[in-house]
């Protein structure tokens, strides 16, 4: 309230200040790597050069990048829907779950074509069911849904722990996996989609998911935006009352909006499971639900964010690990703290560089306000 | 401390002490070349002013006008980007509301800050509880509240949890917390809009008792008969800067209204010939009891025909909200039913917003920002909200941005809202233009029933009159209106039968030729009745 300052431009809002939210993080980071007795810059071009440098790094960092929009989108779509759906983690798993399922059963009768739609089918769907516990239990019962949510991810981790070592395990094996699918449930990696059209790739894990994870981001772009839908669902986010009013019912936007996110964390289990493992196995998800969060904050909860968060995260993840093979003394810890510091930064101190910003501006407005106002 | 101030005060001979003290002490507050602005927006023009000790002083001005921000400087809410202000004389800078409750400010806000699930003396006591322990500062509180009630008449039950007082009694709270702040200068912000003539009247008497203890009082308000009625001195403020200083002995609402509106004002409006068609919409024994199971519209019925306007006077919060819902279809009645162009609607046969829409029943709400738009959205998708599946903004199941733009321009054409912007955020426009653009939406749709709660709350003089003819015309045309206001002024102007609501209930009619302030007064102060005998019961009335 106090001292109220100009408000900021848009660019300004979704530009500047996500990037330097990016760049306080990378600052810190610096200084972590400095202590270390590495030097900063050095680290930068090699985490640079490894998710960029060649298309093996780029392959890497864009099927990072697909999981990280996924759940990012996760997160936006219930963001819009005012409610904040820490469950993604555990929506992913069931996903991954439900393809498992899905081809383990099937991959011995069923063609690849048949196999798809069914594992997306079932990617989707478990992962709305998954959601939409937490959202009954918000809606009719007032339950909080960010509890509810957390609670679910325990619930996740603990059935697949329980699936995996005692139903699902393949027969023999030491480690809680299930058996290999057969070649008809692989969903095809990039680097061999691309070769009919003469194009040569380093095999990576990039698959078709990528392709999906980008019509998600039109799509969802569409819903929110573009349909009547869409437009009761963010009424339904910024007021119940208006929401009412206009005829629509918040309860039933709850249910669907998180049916929708539930829905696209669990294409996070396509593309690991049916894309990547080819077997159902434990911590495939691998904190890209939570990651998600900062994702979607960072991305301001819009599509074209949530792909410029998603490829930074991406980026990050592929070039730490590049990192950690060629500086030793970082080890692959340090990633992660510097991944965590990007999160801090991005995702839990969003609006930490604001007020610095918004003083900024206000002395520029005042020293040229014909400018400014213009 | 505050014990021993207050005795010397009573101490003090009262009479003749006015006199000497206006003119020995020098102004209470004057504010400086005060300017500031934000961003594009220049909320105060270098506003001067003086108020002197010991007075009371209305600041008038309509919304938008700078009092607010004005007062929130003085208040320490905002820094002013430049200018001075000088208390009792005396340069003081004053950053944080902290610093102006050290130097006797006290603010009561339009909207109240209590903590409804607190006592009054806890309330009271909040942020100065004196002591690390409560008991001793809750006895020295008591004290002081008790003292405050004997010598102005500030009746309150110490005791009483504030959620279970009506809002009359809240602003006495608000009151006397800043009097046990110590305050010297009272800023009270709009402070009888939701009082009943009969409170406001009381609220006067309070604030003269207080001048004639030196207490030096700033009002800041709109209503311009309440600046008549008690101030001594009357700044008012348009477009950000203080443009006419008046003893209010020396002038009249109609010239204050000028001033204000910066032209001539017409402060009635030509209500024409009625004639009224077949009944449009029916209540008969609408009830309505809320999850609680506490009756909040209790068995009313009326009939409001083509071409007529129906309104509900009455305090705020006693029924009117609900009603209003249970008309637009928001909520189910308990018992009862009414009939709206033709279809029923019962407990067993409940409706919903939607379909009340779609067989002509518009609803213009009472709080444009909680319900009647969504501020975070472009102008152009709050003129949608409602009609958000209506055919005519889409195909192939997307919307049609430009369908939605060229409604919007079309709309702001025909109402006359500004800026002309169907991007920019319905936030950004005044209070009185998005009312306007509320309007706008429901009219276009030629309801054939028309609700309308508070249409001109918080809504500036201009636009006022600009929707009060509006909502006449579709009367004229055949509509069927029902009005809840709080506004008498308002009720009066433009209602041809006006209903007053207490207790959930419809406890009188009246005529608009035989309906005067007076006597709605007393119908909807049915309720304030049953206060004083509660307040009585708890041995508070002196």
């Amino acid at each position: 309230m106090r001292g109220a300052r100009a408000p900021l431009p848009h660019w300004v809002d979704v530009g500047l200040i996500p990037l330097a939210n990016v760049a306080s993080a990378l600052l810190i980071a610096g200084v972590i790597v400095l202590a270390i007795g590495e030097n900063p810059l050095s680290a930068v071009g090699v985490l640079l050069a490894g998710a960029l440098g060649d298309s093996e790094g780029i392959g890497y960092t864009l099927y990072y990048a697909t999981n990280f929009v996924f759940t990012g989108l996760a997160v936006a779509v219930a963001f819009h829907a005012g409610l904040f759906n820490i469950g993604g983690e555990g929506q992913a798993t069931l996903g991954g779950l439900g393809v498992g399922l899905v081809l383990l059963a099937g991959d011995g009768h069923l063609p690849f074509a048949a196999l798809l739609p069914l594992a997306l089918l079932a990617a989707t769907g478990f992962g709305a069911a998954w959601a939409l516990v937490p959202a009954w239990l918000q809606a009719y019962r007032g339950s909080h849904i960010v509890i509810t949510t957390i609670m679910f991810n325990f619930l996740a981790a603990a059935l697949m722990v329980y699936l995996m070592v005692n139903v699902l395990i393949a027969p023999g094996s030491m480690s809680p996996e299930s058996r290999e699918f057969g070649p008809a449930a692989y969903l095809p990696q990039m680097h061999e989609v691309l070769v009919p059209l003469g194009v040569k790739l380093t095999a990576t894990p990039l698959n078709l998911s990528v392709a999906l994870a980008a019509a998600l981001c039109v799509f969802v772009w569409l819903l929110l935006w573009h349909t009547p839908f869409g437009f009761e669902l963010r009424t339904a986010g910024h007021s119940a009352a208006a929401a009412v009013y206009a005829g629509v019912r918040p309860r039933r936007v709850v249910m669907i909006s998180m049916c929708l996110s539930g829905a696209i964390a669990g294409c996070v289990g396509l593309n690991e499971i049916m894309g990547v493992h080819h077997r159902l196995l434990l911590n495939f998800t691998a904190g890209y639900g939570f990651a998600g969060i900062a994702v979607a904050l960072m991305g301001r909860n819009h599509p074209v964010g949530i792909v410029l968060a998603g490829l930074l995260f991406g980026i990050l993840s592929q070039g730490g690990t590049e990192l950690a093979f060629a500086m030793p003394a970082i080890t692959r810890d340090m990633i992660v703290v510097i991944q965590g510091l990007v999160i801090l930064f991005s995702g839990a101190l969003p609006q930490l560089s604001r007020p610095g910003f918004e003083w900024l501006f206000a002395v520029l407005s005042r020293r040229a306000p014909a400018l400014w106002n213009a | 401390m505050i014990s021993l101030r207050n005795v010397v005060t009573l101490r003090k001979p009262r009479s003749g002490r006015l006199e000497e003290r206006t003119t020995a002490r020098p102004p209470a507050v004057e504010l400086r070349h005060i300017d500031k602005r934000f961003g594009a927006v220049h909320a105060n023009r270098d506003v001067s002013l003086s108020i002197a000790a010991g007075s009371i002083t209305g600041i008038v001005g309509e919304n938008g006008a700078g009092k607010s921000t004005l007062m929130s400087i003085l208040y320490g809410f905002y820094e002013a980007d430049s200018g001075e202000i000088l208390i009792d004389g005396i340069p003081a800078v004053i950053a944080r509301p902290a610093d102006a409750i050290a130097l006797g400010i006290g603010m009561v806000h339009q909207h109240f800050v209590l903590v409804d699930t607190f006592t009054v003396l806890e309330n009271i006591m909040l942020g100065a509880e004196g002591g690390g322990l409560l008991r001793r500062g809750a006895l020295a509180a008591r004290e002081e509240v008790r003292r405050l009630e004997r010598e102005y008449g500030l009746r309150v039950d110490p005791d009483a949890r504030v959620a279970d007082l009506p809002v009359g009694a809240l602003q006495r709270v608000e009151i006397l917390k800043a009097l046990y702040r110590r305050a010297r200068l009272l800023i009270l912000d709009e402070p009888t809009g939701v009082l009943t003539p009969q409170e406001t009247d009381q609220l006067f008497r309070i604030l003269s008792a207080l001048r004639s203890n030196g207490t030096t009082i700033i009002l800041i308000t709109h209503k311009l008969r309440e600046i008549m009625a008690v101030t001594d001195e009357v700044y008012v403020m348009r477009a950000g800067a203080a443009v006419a200083h008046r003893g209010t002995a020396e002038t009249d609402s109609v010239e204050l209204a000028e001033l204000m509106v910066g032209r001539k004002v017409r402060l009635t409006v030509d209500k024409g010939t009625v004639r009224f068609g077949a009944p449009a919409l029916v209540a008969e024994g609408l009830t309505l009891r809320d999850e609680r199971g506490v009756t909040r519209v209790d068995n009313v019925s009326f009939c409001v025909r083509a071409g007529e306007i129906v309104a509900i006077a009455g305090v705020s919060g006693n029924g009117q909200s609900e009603l209003l819902e249970l008309l637009a279809g928001i909520r189910p009645p308990t018992a009862g039913r009414f009939t709206a162009n033709g279809r029923v609607i019962a407990p067993e046969t409940p409706s919903n917003p939607a379909d009340m829409r779609a067989i002509g029943v518009s609803h213009i709400p009472e709080d444009r920002h909680r319900s009647g738009l969504v501020t975070a959205f472009a102008a152009n998708e709050s003129a949608i909200l409602g009609y958000q599946r209506d055919r005519g903004y889409s195909r192939w199941l997307l919307l049609i941005k430009h369908k939605l733009l060229r409604h919007c321009e079309r709309l702001m054409e025909r109402f006359d809202v500004r800026p002309r912007a169907p991007m920019l955020r319905s936030a950004n426009f005044s209070g009185g233009n998005q009312q306007k653009l509320i309007v706008a939406r429901e009219l276009d749709r030629e309801p054939k029933v028309l609700l309308v709660g508070q249409p001109t709350r918080g809504v500036d003089i201009g636009a006022i009159e600009f929707i009060h003819r509006q909502l006449l015309q579709r009367r004229d045309a055949g509509c069927a209106i029902l009005l809840v206001s709080v506004e008498l002024d308002e009720v009066m102007a433009l209602a041809d039968r006006i209903l007053v609501m207490c207790g959930g209930g419809v406890v009188g009619e009246l005529s608009a030729e035989e309906a005067d302030e007076r006597k709605l007064g007393l119908l909807m102060a049915n309720a304030q009745s049953l206060e004083l005998r509660a307040a009585a019961a708890v041995g508070a009335v002196p």
